[in-house]
């Protein structure tokens, strides 16, 4: 049906664009994993596995992977009970607005990550516009200092950021259940509540597991958020890859941990799409 | 419905329950658990619904495929589903909305005779929506004839088609000629023919069903002594199996559609003849957007 050609010149470069970007860097990585740094902050080329001794050794890591994933988790959850009924109000209730405040959803994604997490900055600090307010109409006599610099600020923050990527799968699952499905169901004597749990809910089950998955995957490895907004307490295991490829100047550490990082994605991953294809049935 | 408004009603309460021109089964349940629905959501016992369930599933024959998803059978299957999915509610109405649209013409109209005996088993009323002229003519006991949502006609299907009462029914259900005319001292004037009648003067509509006009020496002609006859030209002729429609021109711009035994050697040049009490008057349909 195609040329040769074109196949060749359609095909090659994403293949390229795959080998270049992303076999080859993960191939580095892979590598680096099982090297080490001299005292001389030298790599030095010889295969072990001791980076990864260190990492099931050190309670600092497992710890930090633990509060990532519990951080992670919250966003997931909070996102999903935001973007739920946003996503439904959108799809059945929206009518005529329903472009229109699609669009709104879409269009915090045009504003870059940086400045949005920099906004809650300045919304939670302790001279910030919540604190001023609080204490303007004395609920709180000095300002509160676990808003900001503190897990709570960056789960809100990631919160914030994730929720359009719940929003939209879901909303896409949403769209495609047949409406005549809802009829049936209230012609068949479920009510309004029965029918949303009965039919809408499940039908629409692989939105909301490919949202919770965004949800999930991204604030995992995020590192902006607990950089500018988790203070001490907030710190995630991206932080710490970043001081270890930085300032630690410790590749080969970095590199077992962000392998380690790539194999609970794609874990996730895969469990993800197993659910979704289990319920969907299309 | 009986004493009761519907109107009123919220639709979750109705006793009356819809067959989907989709069908519109839910595809994450089974057969089975489609059909339970409206048990399970009115809260009954689980014995009753397993019952229930059981009797409607084998009433259409589909007892076989209880734990099948429904994308995994046919459109004629999926009907069966709906319908059972339907009357295991026992409604005291159900509504069919084009329930055969989508079917191919031989399930179509073996569906039409499994309804029709399912409707008398069960024993409650169908309200039948259809598009299929044929199919509300086999099937109902009672048409009625809607145009752009207001009814024009309500009646048997015999008295819809013998007794139209406007021109829009006489020419959506069958074929039929059209004839109008005018009324003076008691004899009707179409064109070139005439017939008596006991109508007021003014102008008046017929209905005159192309089975109802014969051809003079077939021998398949009109009875009786009052018949009005026409000559005319045969001008097209259509094979419809055992019948033929036949367009005759006659004078005065006046054309006929006659229905003739097949292979009843027409010639060119042809005499009609019909009955005037076959010609039916009928109200003028006005004009609808």
């Amino acid at each position: 049906m195609f040329s040769r050609a074109y196949k060749t010149v359609v095909t090659v470069p994403p293949l390229v664009w795959v080998t270049v970007f992303l076999l080859v860097p993960y191939f580095l990585m892979f590598c680096y994993s099982f090297w080490s740094v001299s005292p001389a902050q030298a790599i030095v080329h010889s295969w072990n596995f001791d980076n990864y001794k260190e990492l099931l050794q050190k309670t600092v890591y497992w710890q930090t992977l633990l509060r990532s994933m519990w951080i992670a988790a919250r966003v997931m959850v909070f996102s999903l009970l935001l973007g739920y009924p946003l996503a439904y109000f959108l799809s059945f209730y929206a009518g005529k607005r329903k472009d229109l405040l699609y669009q709104m959803v879409i269009i915090p994604l045009w504003v870059s990550y940086l400045v949005r997490a920099y906004a809650w900055k300045t919304i939670l600090g302790s001279d910030g516009v919540l604190n001023t307010l609080l204490q303007y109409v004395h609920l709180t006599s000095h300002p509160l200092d676990f808003l900001l610099y503190s897990p709570f600020a960056v789960v809100l923050t990631l919160t914030h950021i994730y929720t359009p990527f719940t929003i939209l799968p879901i909303y896409a699952a949403l769209e495609h259940i047949p409406r005549s499905l809802v009829e049936a169901s209230h012609d068949l004597g479920a009510t309004p509540t029965q029918t949303f749990w009965k039919v809408i809910f499940p039908l629409s089950i692989p939105g909301v597991v490919a949202g919770a998955t965004f949800a999930f995957v991204l604030s995992l490895g995020d590192f902006l958020a607990p950089l500018l907004l988790g203070g001490p307490s907030g710190i995630m295991i991206s932080n710490i890859v970043v001081s270890l490829f930085g300032a630690a100047y410790n590749w080969p550490l970095g590199a077992a941990i962000s392998l380690g990082m790539l194999v609970i994605v794609v874990s996730l991953l895969f469990l993800s799409e197993r659910l979704e294809k289990k319920w969907s049935f299309s | 419905m009986g004493t009761e408004r519907l109107d009123h009603q919220p639709p979750y309460r109705r006793r009356v329950n819809t067959v989907f021109q989709s069908y519109a089964l839910f595809p994450h349940l089974t057969v089975e658990q489609n059909v339970a629905y409206g048990l399970r959501v009115a809260k009954r016992p689980a014995a009753e619904i397993a019952q229930r369930v059981a009797e409607a599933l084998d009433k259409v024959k589909m007892t076989a495929y209880a734990k099948t998803k429904p994308s995994k059978i046919s459109g004629g299957q999926q009907q069966r589903v709906a319908l059972a999915r339907a009357l295991v509610n026992r409604p005291r109405l159900l509504l069919l909305d084009e329930p055969l649209s989508a079917l191919d013409a031989n399930l179509r109209r073996q569906m039409q005779v499994e309804l029709k005996s399912l409707q008398r088993e069960v024993g409650i009323a169908f309200v039948f929506v259809t598009h299929d002229q044929e199919e509300a003519m086999v099937m109902s006991d009672r048409i009625a004839l809607l145009r752009s949502g207001e009814l024009e006609q309500v009646a048997t299907p015999r008295e819809i088609y013998s007794r139209p009462a406007t021109a829009y029914v006489a020419q959506f259900i069958g074929h039929t000629n059209l004839l109008k005319g005018d009324v003076r001292g008691g004899v009707v004037r179409c064109a070139s023919l005439t017939w008596a009648t006991s109508l007021p003067d003014g102008q008046a509509l017929f209905s005159l069903r192309p089975e109802h006009v014969g051809l003079v020496g077939s021998g398949a002609g009109v009875s009786g002594g009052d018949a009005v006859r026409v000559r005319g030209r045969v001008l097209h002729q259509a094979f419809h199996g055992a019948t033929e429609l036949i367009r005759v021109e006659c004078a005065e711009g006046l054309v006929l559609v006659v229905r003739t035994a097949s292979g009843a050697g027409v010639q060119n040049e042809v005499e009609l003849e019909f009955s005037p009490a076959d010609a039916v008057l009928v109200r003028e349909s006005p004009e609808r957007k």
